[in-house]
């Protein structure tokens, strides 16, 4: 069996009285597609900074790779991309410089950075912004970009938060497609409200509320434990389910 | 590298940004010649340029501050710290990244407000390089209070708070406009307290021939230097965790 790309063991999170994450108990293999979804509040953002090594779990651990978040941070980052619900680019430098200044950040090479850039470019279809300011371009691209950028040093293990948030129909499919074309080359943790987003990108999911994990399984599992046609629906009993 | 690559984006994000330069350098170029023009009418010795570059070259550093706390403030807001925080970066990458594409910026600032002033007359001498060297402890300190603001307030506060109350601060309590000793009393004590009118006096000492005068003012400043520097980095870290 091998090891898993994501293993967390008791995860907890607390902020004074309230509880965020409670105790969670999820295992991400690698190469899996996995979409974290739950209201507002549920504990997904949470979960997902303290796998970045962003928030220190109050109690329990994850391993990212076989590397613990809480003991060894660094070997952590070095496994990882993150691209945030904010596209979080540097607004005065060019998306080349943008791309240039993360593998700076993970410390390659000008031969290395060259040559990444150069990739990126072609499969992120960025070279006709290049030169552009990154705060100058659309959301669409800017999000193109920010996934690039979270990308520069081969992650194994890819977190993308609400990516699409914000874009028009089109912008969104294209990024769907980028998404996809993902698959396999890296685990992909994903967050989203798009419930059509989930159900069509994911390979499984995990449902959250009040910092607990409610159900988890393939889009079709889900729909079949709670005998609903549509994903959405089957989300909402899941979460209704739970309140009461 | 990893600390080169970003100081390298943090010069950038300053130099492109067309409000710094307007700023940075028009402004207190502005300044040296609204006041050499009153001058030549109505002449005052806190104008004359022996006296007047001084200040301005270290009221200027102010904008240091406000530049500095901008960038941070916003690199926090848009989650671009963030995202970074996710790299192998360390601590000493971001800290010094953030504050040494600075100082030459702030040497920049100053080497322009002395060359305008040899063209309005200051005769060009040792003295000039001596006072660029000199400002680097005030620059240090402006620099180092706009990570610490930057650390701590939102952009909408650091334009507030270094844009409006900092300026005002330096260039009321410098010394730079008006002798402070003809205001007298509480107010002069806090000036003598702060290190504004002590970062202009290193400089006004160098150009007046009265060096020592100078190691007590250096010392002022360069606590305060130290100090605003330890804050800066001892706040950026809590937020960092």
């Amino acid at each position: 069996m091998t090891a898993p790309a994501i293993e967390t063991n008791g995860l907890t999170r607390r902020y004074g009285a309230l509880t965020a994450v409670d105790h969670l108990n999820i295992r991400v293999e690698k190469g899996e597609l996995f979409a974290l979804l739950g209201v507002n509040g549920a504990g997904k953002t949470t979960t997902i900074r303290m796998l970045c090594c962003l928030t220190k779990p109050t109690e329990g651990d994850a391993t990212l790779s076989g590397a613990s978040i809480v003991r060894e941070p660094m070997h952590v980052k070095e496994k990882i991309g993150v691209s945030p619900q904010e596209t979080a680019v540097a607004a005065n430098l060019t998306a080349e410089e943008n791309l240039r200044l993360m593998c700076g950040m993970h410390g390659l090479s000008k031969a290395e950075t060259d040559e990444k850039v150069r990739a990126l470019s072609e499969r992120f279809h960025l070279n006709e912004v290049l030169s552009r300011r990154a705060g100058k371009l659309s959301g669409g691209w800017q999000r193109r970009l920010s996934i690039a950028m979270a990308l520069v040093s081969d992650p194994e293990i890819l977190f993308l938060d609400e990516p699409t948030l914000g874009l028009d129909v089109i912008a969104r499919s294209e990024l769907w497609d980028v998404i996809r074309g993902m698959k396999g080359h890296a685990t992909i943790i994903l967050t989203t409200h798009y419930m059509e987003e989930a159900e069509a990108l994911s390979d499984r999911v995990g449902v959250m509320k009040d910092g607990r994990l409610l159900a988890l399984g393939t889009p079709d599992a889900l729909k079949a434990q709670t005998g609903q046609e549509k994903f959405e629906d089957a989300f909402i009993a899941i979460v209704r389910g739970a309140s009461k | 590298m990893r600390m080169l690559s970003f100081a390298r984006r943090t010069a950038k994000e300053i130099l492109r940004d067309p409000l710094n330069l307007a700023f940075g350098l028009g402004f207190p170029v502005a300044l040296i010649l609204l006041m050499s023009a009153i001058q030549a009418n109505v002449p005052v010795p806190i104008f004359e340029i022996k006296s007047l570059a001084p200040g301005v070259s270290v009221f200027g550093l102010s904008f240091m501050t406000l530049f500095s706390a901008t960038l941070v403030a916003r690199d926090r807001e848009t989650a671009f710290l963030e995202r970074l925080y996710t790299t192998p970066m360390k601590a000493t990458d971001f800290i010094f990244g953030y504050i040494l594409p600075m100082i030459p910026i702030a040497m920049a600032q100053t080497i322009v407000c002395y060359l305008l002033a040899v063209v309005l007359g200051l005769p060009v001498s040792i003295s000039i390089l001596y006072a660029v060297l000199l400002n680097l402890p005030a620059a240090l300190f402006f620099i180092a209070l706009g990570l610490l603001c930057g650390s701590l307030f939102t952009v909408k506060q650091v334009g507030g708070i270094c844009g409006a109350l900092l300026t005002n601060l330096s260039a009321w309590l410098s010394g730079a406009w008006f002798d402070l000793t003809l205001v007298g009393g509480a107010f002069e004590k806090i000036a003598s307290a702060l290190p504004f009118m002590h970062a202009v006096e290193i400089q006004r000492a160098l150009f007046a021939g009265t060096p020592a005068a100078l190691p007590a003012h250096l010392l002022w400043v360069a606590a305060y230097a130290a100090l605003s520097l330890a804050a800066a980095v001892g706040i950026f870290l809590r937020q960092m965790k």
